[in-house]
C-alpha cells in the first residue's frame, strides 16, 4: 500500500471527495442554494487540488496500489504514472472552471432535482478520474461504465423533452457499443493468461494478428467515445441536449479519456505498435477533421456547431496519434515523442478552449433562452464579459497565435514536415499531404469561429427580446475567466508545458524533446531544424506596435470621434434581417463541399407572393450507415418476435424445453 | 546578435511602413499605363492616408469596442509580419520569435479581426464582405502554408529568413517543385490582396466587392490604418515571394553594412518588377464571378500540393 501522503493516495482521496461532495447534495435534493453555493465551488476546489497534485508529481516514480473494494477476491488495481498525471491535471484544471461556472448556472429547479444533478455531476468527475488511474480491466470498465451512465443521466437532465430523451438514448447506445469493443480488446490483451491486470497485459506477448485485432478493437471502442468517423453521430445530438456545463465537461474532458485510452492501450499495454497501424487512425483522423469542420460551418444551432467542431479536433488528435504510431513503429522515436506531445498538448488546449466556448453558449442560452444562431446577435453590447471571454476561446480554437490552439497546430505541422523521412516507399510521399488537410481544417476552423462569434455576439440583435439579455453573474464570470486564463497561459508558456508533457512521453515511449539549455520563453523542440517560436515576444511586439500606433495617432492627430447612424446607402430601412443568417454565412461552404451533405432545399419562385426558403442539411452517415443497420436490427428482432407469445404457459414450456436440453447435454 | 542585426531589423520594418503605400501606388500607376489611362501619381496612397488622418472619425451608433480595436490589431499584425519577412536582410533578431507558420498565423489574425469588425455593425454589406473574405481566406491560407512547406522541405527549416538564406546560397538550380508553388503563390497573392480576378480594388460594386465591403463603415484614422495595413499586406506578400523565389540581393547572413546598403536598391528593383508583373496579370485577366473564386483558390491549393508531391517524387 502506498504511503498516506503519496500523490496516488492524495489523488484517490480527492476523487473520493468528489463522490462525497456529490452525495451531500442528496441530503437536501431540492435545495438549489446548497448545490450552487457550497457543492459546486467545493467541487472546483477539489479539481484545483487534483490538478496541483498531478502536476507536481510528474517528476516522481510510478506508483501502484491495490484497493480491496467491490467484489470479494477481485481487488481493484490502481496506478499513477505520468500519462495518468497529465490527464488528471487536465481533468482537474478544466473541470475547476466548469464547476465554478456551474455554481452560477443551475438556477431554478428544472428537470432533474439539483441535489441529484449534483450527485451525477460529481460522480461523473470522480469516475473520469478513476478511469485515468485504473490499472486492471475490471476497475477500468467499472469506472468507464460509471462515466457513461452518469453522463447519460446528465445529458437527459431535462428528460421532459422527447428529443433530449432520444439524444440520450443514442449516446447510451454508442457508449455501450464502444464499451463492448473495449472489453473485447482487453480480452485479447490478456493473451491467454486470464489475468486482467494491466501489468499482466504489459507482460504478455501477442502474435501480430492478435495484437492488430486488439488495437483495432480499442480504436473502435475509444473512437466511439471520442467521436471518430463514422462513430461521431452521437456528439451533435448529445451536446445540445445536455446542460451547458455538462456539454463543456463531455466535450472538453470526457472525449480526452478516450484519447487517454487509445494511448494507454497502444503504447503501454500493447507496447510495440506496428508502424502501419498508425495509418488507420491517421486516415480516419484526417477524414474526421475535414468532415467535422465542414459540418460545423453549416450548423445553425450554436451547440451543434461546437459539437461538430469537437469532432474536428478529435480528428486532429487521432491524426497526431497515427503519426506517432508510424514514427514509433519505424524507430524514429524522437519524432514519435514530438507527435505525442502535440496530441497531449492539443488535448489540454481543447479541454480549455472547448469548455470555454460551451460555457459561453451556456451564458447566452441562459440570458436569451435561444440556441438558434438565427435568433441571436449583437450580444456584445448586453453581455460584454461573456462576449470578450468567449472571444479568447474563439481566437484560440481558430489556431491564431499567440494563443494556445496555435501551439499544438504548430507542433503537429512541424512533425508532418519530417514525415517524408519515414523509410517506407510511397507512404513517405503520402504522409506529408496530410499536412495539407490539417492546414485546410485549421483554416476552416477559423471560418467556423468567425461565423460563431460574429453571428452570436456581433451585429444587430435579430430578435427584440435580446434587448433584455443579462450578463454572466460572479461565479459564471469566474469560471469563464479561469478557462480563458488557461488558454492564454498554455499559449504563452509552451516550453514549460512541453517540458511537463515530455515526462509523460518519456515514460511511455522513452523519448522526450530535449529542451535543455533553451530560453524559458522560447519553444524550439527541433534543435537540428533551427526553428523556434516565442509567443511572449510575438505578443509583446504586437502589443507594442498597437500601443505605439494608438499613442501616435492620438497625440499627432487629435480629432474627435462622432457617433452617427449606420450608413444605409440612402435606403432608410436597415433592419436586422438584412444581416447574414447562420445559413447565409455557411452558404459558401455548402456550395464548395456540396458532396458532403445530404441536402433538401425549397427555393421559392421569383413570382411567389409569400416566399419561403428552406434548407435542411443532414449527415450522409445517417442514410448510409446507421439507418440500414437500424433497419437490419429491426428486421432481425421481428423475425424472432414470434417467440414472444405473451402467455405464461408458453414461457413455462420454453423453460421446460431448455431444462431438458441442458440435461441431455450434461448427461 | 549584434548591432547590425538590430539595424537590419529596424530598417526593414521602417522600409515596410514607408514603401508599402509607394508599392501600391506603383502597381496602380502601372495598371493605368497598361490600360492606356493617365496614371495617378505614385504618391497618391500617401496623400490618401494623410488626408484620412486629418479627418474627424465617424462611427456607427451600434459599433462595439471591437470595431474600434480592429484597425489597430490588423495594423499591428501586419507590422509584426513585416518584421519576420527578410526583405532586406536575413539576420533578423526577431526571426526566432515567429517562423513562417506563425507568419501565416499573423496574417490570419488580421483576417479574423477584419471580418469580425465587418460583422460588428450588422449591415448587409459588412457580413457579405466578411463571409466572402473568410471564403477566400480558408482556401488561400492552406495554399500559402503548402507553398511554405515545399520551401521548408528544400531548406530544412520553417524560419523564413533561414529559408531565404539557404535557398540563396545554393547553386542556381531550377526546382520543378518551386515552379509549381510559384504559380500557386501568385494566385494566393492576387486573392489575398483583393486583386483581380478575385476582387477588384477599384470598385464598390456590390456584386463583386470583398475587401471594400468590409471597410464601408470605417472613416478617418481607422480607415487610414486599415488602408495602410492593406498596403502593408501587399508589400508583405511581395516580400514573402522574394524570400521564397528570388532571395538574391538581400543581405545574406552577417555580411556587413555594405550588403545592407546594397539591399535597399535591390529591394526597390524587385518591387518595381513585381509591381509591373502584378499590373500586367491584373490587366490581362478578367474578374471572376464570386462563385468561381473558390475554384480559383482550389486551383492554387492544388498547385501547391502538386508542388509538394513533385518535390517528394523528384526530391527537388
Amino acid at each position: 500500500m502506498a504511503p498516506i501522503d503519496s500523490p496516488l493516495t492524495l489523488s484517490l482521496a480527492l476523487l473520493a471527495c468528489w463522490a462525497v461532495v456529490g452525495a451531500v447534495g442528496l441530503l437536501r435534493p431540492h435545495s438549489v442554494a446548497l448545490v450552487r453555493r457550497v457543492l459546486f465551488p467545493l467541487g472546483a476546489l477539489i479539481g484545483v487540488g487534483l490538478a496541483i497534485v498531478a502536476a507536481l508529481s510528474l517528476a516522481e516514480p510510478v506508483e501502484h496500489a491495490t484497493l480491496h473494494v467491490g467484489l470479494p477476491d477481485l481487488p481493484m488495481h490502481v496506478r499513477l504514472d505520468n500519462l495518468s498525471r497529465v490527464f488528471l491535471a487536465l481533468l482537474g484544471s478544466a473541470s475547476a472552471g466548469v464547476s465554478l461556472f456551474a455554481a452560477g448556472y443551475f438556477r431554478k429547479g428544472e428537470g432533474t432535482a439539483p441535489g441529484v444533478l449534483g450527485l451525477q455531476y460529481h460522480l461523473f468527475l470522480a469516475s473520469m478520474g478513476f478511469v485515468l488511474v485504473a490499472d486492471d480491466a475490471y476497475a477500468f470498465m467499472v469506472a468507464w461504465e460509471t462515466m457513461a451512465l452518469t453522463s447519460y443521466f446528465l445529458v437527459t437532465a431535462q428528460h421532459g423533452i422527447p428529443e433530449i430523451r432520444s439524444a440520450g438514448f443514442l449516446y447510451l447506445l454508442m457508449a455501450h457499443v464502444g464499451a463492448i469493443a473495449i472489453l473485447l480488446s482487453f480480452g485479447i490483451l490478456q493473451g491467454g493468461t486470464w489475468l486482467f491486470s494491466f501489468d499482466a497485459m504489459r507482460a504478455s506477448t501477442l502474435s501480430t494478428p492478435w495484437a492488430t485485432a486488439a488495437f483495432l478493437l480499442a480504436l473502435f471502442g475509444f473512437g466511439a467515445k471520442a467521436g471518430l468517423l463514422p462513430l461521431h453521430v452521437w456528439l451533435p445530438e448529445a451536446h445540445p441536449a445536455a446542460p451547458s456545463p455538462v456539454s463543456a465537461l463531455m466535450s472538453g474532458v470526457m472525449l480526452k479519456t478516450a484519447i487517454y485510452g487509445v494511448l494507454r492501450v497502444t503504447f503501454d499495454l500493447i507496447g510495440d505498435p506496428l508502424w502501419w497501424w498508425g495509418l488507420i487512425p491517421l486516415a480516419l483522423g484526417l477524414a474526421t477533421a475535414i468532415f467535422g469542420v465542414v459540418f460545423a460551418a453549416v450548423q445553425t444551432d450554436m451547440k451543434r456547431l461546437l459539437a461538430y467542431s469537437s469532432v474536428e479536433n478529435i480528428g486532429v488528435l487521432f491524426t497526431g496519434i497515427g503519426l506517432a504510431i508510424v514514427f514509433h513503429g519505424v524507430g524514429m522515436t524522437e519524432l514519435a515523442a514530438l507527435a505525442l506531445i502535440a496530441v497531449l498538448y492539443h488535448s489540454l488546449n481543447h479541454a480549455f478552449m472547448k469548455s470555454l466556448l460551451f460555457l459561453g453558449t451556456g451564458a447566452v442560452l441562459h440570458a436569451t433562452g435561444e440556441r438558434n444562431l438565427g435568433r441571436l446577435g449583437g450580444l456584445i453590447h448586453r453581455m460584454p464579459w461573456a462576449a470578450w471571454l468567449t472571444l479568447v476561446g474563439v481566437l484560440a480554437i481558430a489556431g491564431l497565435p499567440p494563443l494556445n490552439g496555435f501551439v499544438s497546430e504548430w507542433l503537429l505541422l512541424q512533425t508532418f514536415l519530417f514525415s517524408h523521412e519515414v523509410p517506407q516507399p510511397f507512404v513517405n510521399m503520402l504522409l506529408p499531404l496530410g499536412a495539407a488537410i490539417v492546414a485546410l481544417a485549421a483554416a476552416l476552423a477559423g471560418y467556423v469561429m468567425v461565423k460563431f462569434f460574429g453571428i452570436v455576439f456581433l451585429g444587430q440583435p435579430r430578435e427584440s427580446s435580446l434587448a433584455v439579455a443579462h450578463d454572466v453573474d460572479g461565479f459564471e464570470k469566474a469560471g469563464l475567466v479561469w478557462l480563458a486564463i488557461g488558454c492564454v497561459l498554455l499559449g504563452l508558456l509552451p516550453s514549460q508545458v512541453i517540458h511537463a508533457l515530455g515526462a509523460a512521453t518519456g515514460q511511455l515511449i522513452g523519448a522526450a524533446p530535449n529542451l535543455a539549455g533553451q530560453s524559458w520563453w522560447m519553444l524550439a523542440p527541433l534543435t537540428e531544424r533551427d526553428v523556434s517560436y516565442a509567443p511572449l515576444v510575438l505578443l509583446a511586439v504586437i502589443v507594442a506596435v498597437i500601443a505605439a500606433t494608438f499613442l501616435i495617432v492620438r497625440v499627432v492627430y487629435r480629432r474627435p470621434v462622432r457617433r452617427a447612424p449606420t450608413w444605409d446607402c440612402g435606403f432608410g430601412h436597415l433592419d436586422p434581417r438584412m444581416q447574414d443568417t447562420a445559413e447565409g454565412f455557411g452558404q459558401p461552404i455548402r456550395h464548395i463541399f456540396v458532396s458532403f451533405f445530404e441536402m433538401e432545399r425549397d427555393l421559392p419562385s421569383p413570382l411567389d407572393q409569400a416566399p419561403r426558403y428552406r434548407v435542411k442539411v443532414s449527415d450522409r452517415f445517417w442514410q448510409g450507415v446507421y439507418l440500414p443497420i437500424a433497419a437490419l436490427l429491426a428486421r432481425a428482432a421481428n423475425s424472432v418476435a414470434w417467440l414472444q407469445q405473451g402467455r405464461i404457459s408458453v414461457y413455462l414450456t420454453y423453460s421446460f424445453i431448455t431444462l431438458v436440453v441442458l440435461l441431455a447435454v450434461m448427461l | 546578435m549584434n548591432a547590425l542585426a538590430w539595424l537590419t531589423q529596424f530598417l526593414e520594418v521602417l522600409a515596410a511602413l514607408v514603401l508599402a503605400p509607394l508599392f501600391l501606388g506603383w502597381v496602380n500607376a502601372c495598371r493605368a499605363w497598361l490600360q492606356n489611362r493617365r496614371a495617378p501619381s505614385v504618391l497618391l496612397p500617401y496623400h490618401g492616408i494623410r488626408k484620412l488622418f486629418h479627418k474627424d472619425a465617424v462611427i456607427a451608433e451600434r459599433a462595439s469596442p471591437l470595431f474600434r480595436l480592429a484597425p489597430y490589431v490588423v495594423f499591428g499584425a501586419m507590422v509584426a509580419a513585416a518584421a519576420v519577412i527578410p526583405s532586406m536582410g536575413t539576420g533578423l533578431p526577431f526571426r526566432s520569435a515567429a517562423d513562417a507558420i506563425a507568419l501565416v498565423g499573423l496574417l490570419a489574425i488580421a483576417r479574423a479581426f477584419m471580418s469580425l469588425a465587418a460583422m460588428d455593425i450588422g449591415t448587409a454589406f459588412g457580413t457579405l464582405g466578411a463571409r466572402r473574405e473568410m471564403m477566400v481566406g480558408f482556401l488561400a491560407e492552406p495554399a500559402l502554408l503548402m507553398v511554405i512547406f515545399v520551401a521548408s522541405l528544400l531548406s530544412a527549416t520553417t524560419a523564413l529568413p533561414l529559408i531565404a538564406e539557404r535557398l540563396a546560397v545554393q547553386d542556381l538550380a531550377l526546382y520543378p517543385s518551386l515552379a509549381f508553388t510559384a504559380v500557386a503563390f501568385t494566385m494566393v497573392l492576387l486573392a489575398e490582396n483583393a486583386r483581380i480576378p478575385v476582387d477588384n480594388p477599384a470598385t464598390h460594386l456590390e456584386l463583386t466587392m470583398i475587401h471594400e465591403a468590409m471597410l464601408l463603415e470605417y472613416s478617418a484614422r481607422h480607415l487610414a490604418l486599415m488602408e495602410w495595413a492593406a498596403a502593408l499586406k501587399l508589400f508583405n506578400y511581395a516580400c514573402i515571394g522574394f524570400a521564397l523565389f528570388v532571395p538574391w540581393g538581400a543581405s545574406i547572413g552577417e555580411t556587413g553594412i555594405g550588403a545592407l546598403a546594397l539591399s535597399l536598391p535591390a529591394l526597390l528593383g524587385k518591387l518595381g518588377v513585381a509591381g509591373l508583373w502584378l499590373a500586367l496579370l491584373e490587366t490581362v485577366s478578367a474578374k471572376l464571378r464570386v462563385f468561381r473564386a473558390p475554384e480559383f483558390m482550389a486551383t492554387a491549393f492544388m498547385f501547391a500540393v502538386l508542388g509538394l508531391l513533385v518535390h517528394l517524387l523528384l526530391g527537388a
